[in-house]
């Protein structure tokens, strides 16, 4: 009963966040704020990470290729499928549950925490626009961070697999060229876009509505980012049926 | 002027206010006084429309909030001033870009226009050299005269204080009281104090609300609380053994 009655909250709550706008001078600063933190601020770890889960992807694809007649293109074509078709767009935002998820809990949660939000609501601001709307519009970015992790995550694939000696660098471009399917790239990044909503809202939804004091802005943190990987892979698969099944 | 008529409020089946009828006077400083968990702070956030009571009715000039559109609510908003108790400054704001917060919102001002009307503001509340400092830079009391700024930059016809001088020293506590009280008498606005602070009773408290569990207990002034025979009231504002001697003083003067 308890979720369903959260789903209704998060509902109404979506609604409200596109009622009553707020003047455009304020929001087009709020909204690049936004995009420093969420966005530019996010780049650094996806390259990171990008770069060494590739590398991974190829170095097991290598030394799981046991037989001789599999051709050595497949360590390409492997990284290939799974960095455009998993790891980026999916895995990248279970990351960004963690760091953006948490961050946008963490900052609703301590405005609500100390006020803040009762300040803007009696001023007469629509609270739910002033402060999610922005991060909603900031993340609608998030599929150019994908595509930077898409093309990081290859070439951390191509370093490992032509450095570490598991394929020749002619081998792995034919294997990224082989049977390449534009769509898949689509694919990608309207699961990507899909994501990016859900990274904005659901933890501002735990955010906006909690209650307590500092340890239950810890506790809505980790709660938000619980969720918001659980509806990612539940949306994951739907997705995934919708569009390539 | 606000009317607060027979309002109730339970939360979870327990009765935090309980049929509260008063009404709240232009340009006088009322105060709500109870003991924590009396239901005070519920009262404020039932007038300001953060919290909606379960019955009863409160009107503002005239308007019954409840009966109006939420835009129209929104606009009703427009016209109250809130100082928090924890003063609620954005934290990635400075001082003169909270008190430019609400004039940026809803005003159609210039820039040199707002700015001149934050400058008159800062000065009106004595922090002139803190404009480009942030809450998390400034003491509590000037965190609260950031927060008194804040509110009255629209010339609100309403000001809400939660607790303004709670975790002061008595020095500043007092200030900030004079201050709260100066700014009423000067704009004609109508303020409602939520507070313990006896001090401020005492001082500022033209008009008083006691509450006690939920329940208005007692109403009346500054001077007339000297002399009330209220039990509760008596209890409570005389339960230091300072204020008993003034009360007895004040007796004793009397007769």
């Amino acid at each position: 009963m308890n979720y369903i009655s959260s789903i209704g909250s998060y509902a109404i709550m979506i609604r409200e966040v596109f009622k009553k706008p707020t003047k455009w001078r304020i929001m087009k600063a709020l909204i690049l704020k936004e995009i420093d933190e969420l966005i530019f601020g996010s780049v650094g770890i996806l390259i990171f990470i990008s770069f060494f889960i590739g590398g991974v992807v190829a170095i097991q694809t290598a030394l799981n290729i046991t037989n001789d007649l599999i051709p050595k293109n497949l360590v390409g074509f492997a990284t290939r499928q799974s960095i455009i078709l998993e790891f980026a767009p999916t895995f990248c935002s279970i990351i960004m549950a963690g760091k953006v998820g948490s961050y946008i809990t963490s900052s609703i949660g301590t405005m609500r925490v100390t006020e803040q939000i009762d300040a803007l609501e009696v001023m007469g601001v629509n609270a739910l626009n002033y402060l999610v709307f922005p991060k909603i519009i900031a993340l609608l970015l998030y599929p150019f961070l994908i595509a930077i992790a898409m093309n990081v995550g290859i070439f951390g694939g191509w370093v490992a697999g032509v450095f570490g000696g598991f394929s020749t660098s002619a081998d792995f471009v034919e294997g990224l060229q082989l049977d390449f399917i534009p769509f898949h790239v689509e694919y990608a990044f309207i699961k990507t876009l899909v994501f990016a909503f859900i990274l904005a809202t659901i933890p501002s939804f735990h955010g906006f509505y909690m209650k307590g004091g500092a340890l239950e802005v810890g506790k809505a943190a980790t709660t938000s980012f619980v969720w918001t990987s659980v509806v990612i892979i539940i949306l994951n698969y739907i997705l995934t049926q919708l569009l390539l099944g | 002027m606000i009317k607060v008529n027979n309002i109730q409020k339970s939360f979870d089946g327990t009765l935090v206010l309980n049929g509260i009828t008063t009404s709240f006077e232009k340009g006088k400083t009322n105060l709500i006084i109870g003991q924590s968990g009396s239901g005070k702070t519920v009262f404020v956030k039932c007038l300001l429309g953060l919290i909606t009571p379960d019955e009863g009715t409160i009107s503002y000039n005239g308007k019954i909030y409840s009966e109006l559109t939420p835009d129209e609510q929104r606009d009703l908003r427009q016209e109250m001033g809130m100082v928090f108790q924890g003063s609620a400054l954005f934290d990635s704001m400075t001082v003169e870009g909270n008190i430019m917060f609400p004039l940026e919102m809803f005003t159609k001002q210039s820039k040199s226009e707002m700015q001149d009307r934050v400058d008159f503001v800062l000065k009106r509340v004595n922090l002139l050299d803190a404009n480009h400092k942030f809450p998390s830079e400034i003491s509590g009391g000037m965190q609260k005269r950031v927060a008194i700024g804040r509110a009255i930059v629209m010339n609100p016809k309403y000001l809400f204080c939660d607790e303004p001088n709670s975790g002061l020293d008595p020095k500043t506590a007092i200030l900030i009281d004079n201050l709260i009280h100066e700014i009423t008498e000067e704009y004609d606005i109508t303020t409602v104090i939520n507070t313990h602070d006896m001090n401020s009773v005492m001082e500022i408290g033209e008009k008083i609300i006691f509450l006690k569990d939920g329940v208005k207990e007692w109403e009346g002034t500054n001077k007339e609380i000297f002399k009330t025979d209220n039990e509760a009231i008596t209890n409570f504002v005389y339960s230091s053994e300072l204020f008993k001697k003034v009360r007895q003083m004040y007796i004793e003067e009397r007769n």
